[in-house]
């Protein structure tokens, strides 16, 4: 993983219809951090993730990556990062294992059948593997979407409220992803209203709203 | 750590027509695959077309020379309906379920994630009308020569219906009423498709080569190919921002 990778805010601003959600954002996140969105519905989270992940344009600021300023869907941002949102991206007409194999093929990373396979075993879906996605909980909809970030190398996870309908074992391992990740020099940004990762002397927490 | 060869390659200059091959071989199998495990809904679309198609002559006199002249204009209204029933859904589904987000995220070029789409809903719409067509026109009456032109008129024109829908499917994303506004908006835009594609089996029959207006045809689908795909995309960034 590059030691280089850094992701600046500056003075972000972001609104919705006339209402502000939030001016004047400011941060700077180094190889290796972890950042903890926090704050009320409504108060921009999701916002300010899609303007990280280069998904929507900010009303005012810069966000850089690595250095250089990024417009949303950016060609250097695209590859790397790896942003899980709300909707997970699952078709309910594909197989637990095709919807894995194309997301990664998607990113640009095509999987071979053994990754695939321990993909799934990581994300406890080896019983699952050839249902149809239809068939499937919220919370192991979920876990192809976590499955898919473990097996991407991309340095920059934006990931909003990863941890809903996780049952205990999955938020367990998505708390050892981000450390693997973070430890691998990778940064995290994530929005969230569990006591996620707290504690650790690598995690800066921003409270919105 | 970071497999950046495999990335770079896709996006870096020299490689990126394999990039943008390999993205529409990605969104065109997919966009396949979930078709044919919903195949229910391809078979209302196509029973809709033989339906309609079948009910002009019955609700009309039973005039033969009448039905021969209302079959292209018929056949053709018919294939526009088609494709503009199905156009709904072609970004609706992965922008309800977070896979055009992935798709705009993708480090392989948008337009050819979606002109994999678009031939995927070419191929599961507009292939069977055209291959249809002569067998319904049988209905109406049509000579051999006429109702072959008309397939071939139908080949060459429903990639436009689906090229140029597409724009539309990618404008009206999200919006309340999305369908009506998108009938509003494409309909007018299928006018010439519709009139050289029609004009080729009224020239047939009228003894004349259906050629001008096929070429005309084929003209309107090389600018779609090029404009649609593009145009397309920079609609569904809109819709995600």
């Amino acid at each position: 993983m590059k030691p280089t990778a850094l992701l600046e805010a500056q003075a972000l601003a972001a609104a919705r219809g006339r209402a502000t959600l939030f001016a004047g954002l400011s941060f700077r996140l180094h190889a290796g951090q972890v950042l903890v969105v926090r704050g009320p519905n409504g108060s921009g989270k999701t916002t300010l993730l899609r303007i990280l992940a280069g998904l929507t344009a900010a009303v005012d600021g810069a966000v850089s990556w690595c250095g250089a300023r990024v417009q949303p869907f950016d060609a250097r941002l695209r590859r790397d990062v790896a942003y899980l949102g709300h909707a997970h991206a699952v078709k309910d007409e594909l197989t637990a294992e095709e919807n894995l194999r194309a997301l990664l093929a998607l990113a640009g990373e095509p999987a071979t059948p053994e990754t695939l396979r321990a993909g799934l075993a990581a994300a406890s879906l080896d019983a699952q593997r050839d249902l149809p996605a239809r068939a499937l909980s919220q919370g192991q909809r979920r876990r192809i979407g976590l499955a898919r970030l473990a097996a991407l190398a991309r340095p920059l996870w934006v990931l909003d409220e990863p941890t809903t309908a996780l049952d205990d074992s999955a938020i367990a391992w998505l708390v050892h992803l981000i450390g693997a990740h973070t430890a691998n020099g990778g940064i995290v940004v994530a929005a969230t209203h569990q006591p996620l990762l707290t504690g650790d002397a690598r995690v800066a927490t921003l409270t919105l709203g | 750590m970071m497999p950046s060869a495999v990335v770079t390659d896709i996006t870096s200059g020299d490689a990126a027509p394999a990039g943008a091959l390999a993205a529409l071989r990605w969104s065109a199998t997919r966009d396949l695959r979930v078709a044919l495990r919903t195949k229910g809904e391809l078979g209302v679309q196509l029973l809709f077309y033989v339906i309609v198609v079948t009910l002009f002559p019955l609700a009309t006199a039973p005039d033969r020379a009448l039905l021969a002249t209302l079959a292209p204009g018929v056949l053709w209204v018919a294939a526009l309906l088609a494709s503009l029933l199905s156009l709904q859904r072609l970004f609706a589904g992965d922008f309800a379920d977070g896979t055009l987000e992935q798709l705009a995220l993708s480090p392989y070029p948008l337009a050819a994630l979606v002109s994999g789409k678009i031939a995927a809903h070419w191929l599961t719409t507009g292939l069977p009308v055209a291959l249809l067509a002569p067998f319904l026109a049988a209905q109406y009456g049509l000579d051999d020569v006429p109702r072959y032109t008309l397939a071939a008129a139908l080949l060459l024109g429903t990639p436009v219906l689906s090229l140029l829908g597409a724009i539309g499917a990618a404008l009206t994303l999200g919006l309340r009423g999305g369908g009506s506004l998108l009938a509003l908006l494409i309909l007018p835009l299928y006018v010439p498709v519709l009139i050289f594609g029609a004009g080729a089996v009224e020239a047939v029959r009228g003894g004349l080569s259906a050629a001008p207006h096929l070429s005309l045809l084929a003209a309107c689908l090389l600018v779609a190919v090029v404009g649609a795909p593009w145009a397309a995309s920079s609609a569904v960034r809109i819709a995600l921002d």
